[in-house]
């Protein structure tokens, strides 16, 4: 293919976004997560007809207005629901369900929980920015303890709930997080969790500038950056830090840092096995950004491989169908006892 | 041998009434199948408790099956039953009120010992103390007449015991000359891999015949002749069943997957695992983590092209009004069982109410008009919710199809029919087209077209929030909500050009028209049949849809001294019917978990007569 013909093949990649003004608060991390997402759709293969997304109430869930799918906008809390139905009834969509820490966690947590145990094969994003933001600034189940916001004047005595320990222990078959500063990082997580055959869980940390700016600063400013965030490799050791002078090894149920001086020092350190059936490393993985003085793991916690419900549920049908032969509705009719009257 | 006569009888009330665990569902089922078979019309009302297995002995724990056969019309279970066949003092206890001052009651005398007494609340013997007095009661040894059928079969004392059920069917099968052979063949089915079982039942089932043709207590049989039906192939059918059945009916005639998201919930539990079973229909069954989840998977299904449906009862209908308000705004087609019970709040599982019509009509935020249609009988059940997918798909609207408890759990026979000649469902889809414009309205309907996600070219959002007619956009422009709202309410009020109109019974003008819905159909109509017979001037208007109200009502309203409206809830329709027609309606309501009785109703509008 000559340059030019590589230039116009770009020039027609098919543009995922709507003709719907964004109305998302000017410096809202929810921007970049849009332009991610809509950087990687095209790349997909998955034609935009058979996208959906489905997102239920705040910021985030505008998300589904801005692109030029299938998309439903659905009430506070549901939209799991609504996803499973649309996936059961036909599972050929490429299902997205976009959702916030209030959304997901708070008033739809029973739902994302059966979500995930059920493992059917849609995409979640949660926008965690630790705050109810379209309500105007209450705390959210995210917000830590002693967060003073309009409904915490005194602070708020809660305890947090960390999203993707949540998604680990119901049984989510693929786990991970990414940050909306860090625009490659997500684009990649969004690209791998389309390739999860089952319910991927992607936590975005997102930057809420109006109610809550800044806290994930530490995360994001380039200067502190490095030495916050652990980048998970499969099948590498844990180290971070702006040197990658620091790494984490198991000890029991605790991890602990080590410096490392030499190359011999990574011996010791633990490798990330997403892959690892037992799901408790990523349960105490996922704790570490809970955890003082710890770095934040973002990556791909756990990937496991388990039929998605969808699967089985319509193998099922397949198999009883096989059994007892295409329905006839006029002997349905009669499957009792009849009497004929003359 | 006794000499024994025959005599033939127009209608018969019975009530089979015993512990939870005595059989007495499965007994009055038996008898129901038979009298069937036997070409009686009929209507059954089982009436059971809350509990799984109360306590044995209690009144509370007492599970009654009422059934009301006869060789002419039959249009409710019977008010109160001419004969009870009671298996312990709480059964007869718990039964007093629910029969005749003449009735026969059939008693299982070996239940009847002190601690049976006492745990029924019976400070004496009423079979001793002359509390049973003017009933004509038979006292029998049932459970020792029982162990004696099968000292031959190695079974414990107990386990024998069990079987004293079929003993009392085939006394009340010689009693009312009935071929047991439909039974023998079902306990053989049944029991096909339990041989023992299958032995005992059946012998117990021919002692208990064998004993009432050779006892001297027993001088009469009763025939009660076939029923003059409308030609045809029947069965029996509750309204669950019909509910399952019409359902799968629907999808198939419209040639999309029936999906049914639901949640456990007495009395609808059964419409999910009826429905589970036909998956070879195409049908898809999803038990959802709750009432919410149920809807909204149904709704999303919808979305996706499938047929949702979602079924449940009053509490249920309450944790779903969010979704109905989103079904309503994102017009998609959606059916929404309400099997009502007693209500409020957990109320009375298992007793029979007309209590959530205010609900189902009103119950959301904002304007969401929704169309309502109510089954008038078990067999009914099968029509209401076929019709309840037609329109649903033909106006993009969630439809709401009322049951109850009564119409749920009863049963009568079914005219089976020509599934050749059901009426078509054809649905109005979006095709491929550059401007696709999801909230463009067909001229007559007002209805969107129905565009299923992995259709090209048709991609759009829809949600809660209020949309710009024609492009689907979110609005927030006063005029166009003002639009959206009415046209919402315009297309409900459309669904009548499209509907079959109720007909009044009786004459188009008189002293007292009666207007009704749903369950209590039989009852009214009895009513009005027998004081039209009287010659009096009392017409019946029963309503299929409350929303819309037909558009027939209002030419007969105002002919009438008097308009009664019966129902179990305080006047709800009444309600509607005063500010609707501007007419004085009188409100006629027992809210006792029971149907209407036929008496009381008759005794009501002939004191307005007067």
């Amino acid at each position: 293919m000559s340059d030019k013909a590589v230039q116009e093949k770009k020039a027609e990649k098919i543009d995922f976004g709507s003709d719907q003004d964004v109305r998302w608060c000017p410096g809202c991390g929810d921007y970049a997560i849009l332009a991610q997402m809509k950087r990687v759709l095209p790349d997909l293969g998955i034609p935009r007809e058979k996208t959906v997304f489905i997102s239920g109430i705040g910021c985030s869930s505008r998300f589904p207005y801005y692109l030029n799918t299938y998309g439903f906008h659905t009430i506070h809390g549901r939209a799991p629901t609504l996803a499973t139905g649309i996936k059961l009834a036909n599972p050929d969509l490429s299902v997205w369900l976009i959702t916030g820490d209030g959304d997901g966690l708070s008033i739809g947590g029973n739902h994302l929980m059966h979500l995930f145990r059920r493992n059917l094969n849609i995409n979640v994003v949660l926008f965690n920015n630790q705050i109810y933001g379209l309500t105007k600034g209450q705390f959210s189940p995210t917000s830590p303890v002693g967060k003073v916001t309009k409904s915490t004047p005194y602070g708020s005595l809660s305890n947090p709930f960390n999203p993707v320990t949540m998604a680990i222990s119901a049984s989510a078959s693929f786990v991970a997080r990414t940050i909306d500063r860090d625009t490659k990082h997500m684009a990649e997580i969004f690209r791998r969790a389309v390739e999860h055959t089952g319910c991927s869980f992607v936590e975005v940390y997102q930057n809420c500038n109006i109610f809550n700016d800044g806290i994930y600063k530490h995360l994001t400013d380039s200067e502190t950056k490095l030495d916050n965030v652990l980048y998970l490799e499969d099948g590498q050791p844990l180290i971070y830090g702006k040197e990658k002078d620091k790494g984490l090894q198991l000890n029991g149920f605790n991890f602990e840092k080590k410096e490392i001086q030499s190359e011999n020092d990574v011996s010791g350190l633990h490798v990330h096995d997403e892959n690892d059936p037992n799901p408790g490393y990523a349960f105490l993985l996922s704790k570490l950004s809970d955890t003082k003085g710890f770095p934040a793991p973002v990556g791909v916690f756990r990937k496991v491989e388990s039929t998605p419900y969808e699967i089985k549920f319509h193998d099922q049908i397949r198999m009883v169908t096989e059994q007892k032969g295409k329905g006839d509705l006029k002997k349905l009719f009669l499957t009792s006892d009849t009497w004929k009257v003359e | 041998m006794v000499k024994k006569s025959t005599k033939e009888l127009e209608r018969v009330t019975i009530r089979f009434a015993g512990d939870s665990g005595d059989g007495m569902q499965l007994t009055g089922n038996q008898f129901t199948r038979t009298t069937a078979l036997s070409m009686n019309d009929l209507s059954t009302l089982p009436d059971f408790p809350a509990e799984i297995r109360a306590p044995a002995g209690s009144v509370y724990g007492v599970s009654g099956f009422q059934i009301h056969f006869s060789s002419d019309e039959v249009h409710t279970p019977g008010d109160k039953a001419d004969v009870l066949i009671a298996m312990n003092p709480a059964a007869l206890k718990a039964s007093l009120k629910y029969i005749e001052n003449n009735a026969v009651i059939i008693l299982n005398k070996d239940a009847f010992t002190p601690r049976n007494l006492r745990l029924a609340g019976y400070e004496e013997d009423p079979t001793q103390n002359g509390l049973l007095k003017g009933y004509q009661v038979y006292s029998i040894e049932i459970s020792r007449l029982t162990q004696d059928a099968l000292t031959d079969i190695e079974l414990s004392h107990k386990e024998k015991e069990r079987c004293k059920n079929f003993f009392a069917l085939g006394i009340v099968y010689w009693l009312y000359t009935r071929n047991m052979d439909p039974t023998i063949e079902w306990i053989k089915k049944k029991f096909a891999k339990r041989p023992i079982w299958l032995d005992a039942n059946t012998k117990a089932l021919r002692a208990g015949r064998n004993f009432a043709e050779a006892t001297e207590q027993f001088r009469t049989a009763y025939k009660v002749t076939k029923a003059k039906i409308k030609p045809g192939i029947y069965r029996q059918i509750t309204g669950n069943e019909a509910l399952v059945i019409g359902l799968i009916a629907a999808g198939e005639k419209a040639g999309r997957n029936i999906f049914l998201g639901s949640y456990p919930i007495t009395p609808a539990s059964e419409i999910l695992q009826m429905m589970a079973v036909h998956k070879n229909f195409g049908v898809r069954t999803f038990q959802a983590e709750d009432e919410m989840a149920a809807i909204g998977s149904a709704l999303g299904a919808s979305f996706a092209g499938d047929i949702g449906v979602t079924a449940t009862s009053g509490p249920g209908m309450a944790l779903k009004s969010e979704f109905l308000g989103l079904a309503v705004m994102t017009e998609l087609p959606l059916v929404i069982c309400d099997i009502q019970r007693a209500g409020p709040s957990t109320g009375m599982p298992t007793k029979t109410e007309q209590s959530d019509l205010n609900q189902v009509l009103y119950g959301r935020s904002g304007e969401a008009p929704l169309a309502v249609i109510a089954a008038k009988s078990p067999a009914d059940c099968f029509h209401a919710v076929y019709e309840a997918v037609r329109i649903a798909t033909m106006f993009m609207t969630p439809v709401v199809v009322l049951s109850d408890v009564y119409l749920a759990n009863g049963a009568e026979p079914w005219r089976i029919p020509d599934e050749s000649k059901l009426p078509p469902i054809d649905i109005r889809f979006a095709k491929p087209e550059k401007e696709f414009a999801p909230y463009l309205r067909d001229e007559y309907t007002l209805a969107r077209k129905w565009a299923i996600p992995g259709t090209p070219e048709l991609q759009h959002r829809i949600g809660g929030l209020e949309k710009e007619s024609i492009t689907g956009d979110v609005s927030y422009d006063p005029d166009n909500h003002d639009n959206m709202v009415r046209l919402r309410a315009e297309k409900i009020q459309r669904i009548r050009d499209f509907v079959e109109e109720p007909e009044i019974y009786g004459d188009g003008s008189g002293d007292v028209l009666i207007v009704s819905w749903g369950s209590t159909h039989g009852t009214v109509l009895t009513v009005v049949e027998q004081l039209r017979a009287e010659g009096k001037a009392v017409s019946f208007y029963h309503l299929r849809w409350l929303s819309p109200l037909p558009k027939s009502l209002k030419n007969y309203i105002h002919n009438f001294k008097k308009v009664v409206v019966p129902e179990i809830n305080l006047g709800q329709l009444a309600k509607i019917i005063r500010s609707e027609f501007l007419v004085d309606a009188i409100s006629f309501n027992k809210v006792m978990g029971l149907p209407l009785r036929v008496t009381e109703l008759k005794e009501a509008i002939n004191e307005l007569l007067n």
